[in-house]
């Protein structure tokens, strides 16, 4: 049964679209982000709204494919195909833009949008392991720092830096209860219901009313759950999707999952879980503190990403799944590759059944990735309805 | 107690009817442009062959990309479960299926109880199906079933695009050049070989390996992979009900 606060948090994709445009228009600088690696508390403090980008969508690939080659990610392709449409309101009202170089489909598309708008790039270290990487990374913040305080003619004080890192981590915390709600037998929330919640506070406005509604989503949850409502039944094969980002309008995979009668218990991807694991430390020197976590992050673009392997065995052991489905972007090297490791390591040191889904966001594909997801569900000897 | 299996593909409708032994009866159409009608008109035919009236029928299972469009049937199972199911009947040996059918080309491998451990699928395009071979053999003017034969011994063309139509354009191209007939058709089957061969590399092939679904009845493919792989790969007469055998084994457990 679906929780009724998710009508609301579904409602947040007009109000925000609305908020935005009224904080603009009242003066507030606003920073538009696209990745889990962006330290929105440099932001915030800098009395900013930072909101996530568009970028999961098909509707505007036609358009970017105008300037971009075809056989890119998709995800690369739809957010340059918003930015050049102003199909999307955060980036139509984004005063400057934040991004990290993550791949290199992303890092040269970054400078053809960046003739758009001001537009900040991060240089992501290749490892997030050593010294040198984490000196690296938090020159990057400083660098972010300084940045926003000459566009915006602030001074972002330590103090505000640590109001922000508090705010963050509560809005964090928040969102981590939410899905570990889902380690429960049966899930109480559907994947799709899970991925919509955690997708669409990127875009939220006001931070406190964000954390406040997810707050009453997680009660609303609690409240069903000891009533014995739940989103599946108790055999309902527990499925953890790991791999590229998904949002609205990208969700194909995980909805054919579900509608073959699979519960998706655990989103590992950076839209899901995957930034929400570990909090910035309150009482360290904050620049250092937000690199730290930052440089966490397990990311296929960082060489040696075994921080996923790990994050992935935790998850499985704590949402109790029954098989792990890594989802591939089209032409997201990275994720593709990585795909391999996943593999081996699920099937034999964790004995779980695994499969890896190469696809884009278009729906030209959906009737064999039916059979496909039908048929590995199949071999998890469960009955599949429908 | 008697069951039935249905496999409605992109080519061709397949039944079986199943005993709990012994395969009793099968039959065979043409999918045609309508699933849905074909498979009602299958239904008839393997109850006819059989001498059986549906109330006598225990269940029955649909596979095949048309078995969401059949309402008379009891349960709906993917063809990968049950080419799996339908190959260990065949022989308990198998550990790996390749299943070369009109749209999808799949590999298998079983464990000893016949059930799917891992399996792999084409893209979404049609490279190495059978479509892909009727299609090239239309520009040739030959049916598809006459490809092995005109191949004979010849030494295989290069056909390096794996996509329909690009190989289309290029077998015409080789037609121009005045390349034999038998040179590109041999070089079709191996383009198709070497599709399938990254396929079953890709899961693994050891022990014994069948060959199944339509294209499977071509010998000389059937050759070039048992060569390529260095397994003799195996067949049967009944290779093309292999999924509706799965189904109607399935069935018989319901």
């Amino acid at each position: 049964m679906r929780p009724a606060m998710m009508e609301e948090v579904e409602a947040l994709r007009g109000v925000n679209s609305v908020k935005i445009k009224e904080a603009s228009e009242a003066g507030k600088k606003v920073v538009g982000m696209y990745c889990v690696f962006s330290p929105q508390e440099i932001a915030l403090a800098a009395d900013a709204i930072s909101v996530t980008l568009c970028g999961t969508k098909q509707e505007p690939i036609e358009d970017a494919e105008k300037e971009l080659p075809r056989n890119l990610c998709p995800l690369i392709k739809s957010s340059y195909g918003f930015a050049i449409t102003d199909k999307c309101p955060y980036f139509y009202f984004s005063d400057v833009l934040l991004a990290e170089t993550t791949c290199d489909g992303k890092k040269k598309m970054y400078e053809l949008m960046g003739k758009i708008k001001p537009m900040h790039i991060m240089n992501l270290p290749q490892t997030a392991e050593g010294e040198e990487s984490l000196a690296l990374w938090k020159n990057e913040m400083v660098r972010f720092k300084d940045f926003l305080e000459k566009q915006f003619n602030v001074e972002i004080t330590e103090e505000k830096l640590k109001d922000a890192i508090k705010l963050m981590n509560r809005e964090r915390q928040a969102m981590k209860r939410l899905h570990q709600l889902n380690a429960h037998k049966p899930a109480p929330l559907s994947g799709m219901d899970m991925m919509l919640a955690q997708w669409l506070k990127g875009f939220n406005v006001d931070k406190e009313a964000g954390i406040e509604l997810i707050e009453r989503l997680i009660h609303d949850v609690e409240d069903q759950m000891s009533k014995g409502q739940y989103a599946f039944s108790e055999g309902a094969p527990r499925i953890l999707l790991t791999g590229c980002p998904i949002g609205s309008g990208s969700e194909k995979v995980l909805k054919l999952i579900e509608e073959a009668g699979a519960s998706v218990v655990a989103l590992e991807n950076c839209t899901g879980y995957k930034g929400l694991d570990t909090m910035v430390d309150e009482h360290k020197e904050p620049m250092l503190a937000l690199a730290e976590k930052y440089l966490s992050t397990p990311c296929s673009c960082m060489n040696n990403n075994n921080g996923r392997l790990d994050l992935i065995k935790r998850m499985a052991a704590e949402y109790q799944v029954d098989a792990v489905v890594d989802l591939t972007w089209q032409a997201c090297h990275t994720y593709n590759i990585e795909s391999f490791t996943v593999k081996k390591y699920v099937k034999e040191e964790l004995g779980l059944a695994f499969t890896q889904i190469e696809t884009d966001y278009s729906d030209s594909d959906v009737g064999q990735l039916k059979v496909r997801i039908e048929a590995f569900l199949e071999t998890l000897g469960v009955t599949v309805t429908g | 107690m008697i069951s039935i299996g249905i496999d409605v593909g992109s080519v061709a409708a397949k039944a079986v009817a199943f005993n709990g032994e012994k395969i009793m009866a099968t039959a065979i159409i043409p999918t045609g442009w309508s699933p849905k009608e074909s498979g009602n008109r299958l239904l008839e035919e393997i109850l006819n062959k059989s001498q059986l009236t549906l109330d006598e029928v225990h269940a029955i299972v649909g596979t095949g990309y048309g078995r969401v469009s059949l309402d008379f049937i009891n349960k709906k199972v993917t063809e990968i479960t049950c080419h799996g199911r339908g190959a260990h009947f065949i022989n308990p040996e198998i550990r790996t299926v390749i299943d070369i059918g009109g749209q999808d080309s799949k590999v298998i491998r079983l464990n000893e109880s016949g059930l799917v451990m891992d399996f792999l699928m084409n893209d979404k395009c049609a490279a190495g199906t059978g479509r892909f071979l009727q299609v090239m053999a239309n520009t040739m003017e030959m049916d598809v079933s006459q490809l092995s034969e005109t191949a004979g011994d010849a030494k295989p063309e290069n056909i390096n695009s794996m996509c329909t139509v690009f190989a289309e354009s290029e077998v015409i191209s080789l037609m121009a050049e005045g390349a034999s007939k038998e040179s590109i058709a041999a070089g079709l089957l191996q383009s198709v070989c070497n599709k399938t061969y990254s396929l079953v590399s890709r899961v693994g092939a050891e022990d014994q390996v069948f060959f199944s679904g339509g294209v499977s009845q071509n010998p000389l493919l059937k050759k070039y992979l048992s060569d390529k792989l260095g397994v003799e790969i195996q067949v049967s007469d009944l290779s093309q009900f292999i999924g509706a055998i799965g189904a109607a084994i399935i069935a018989y457990e319901l």
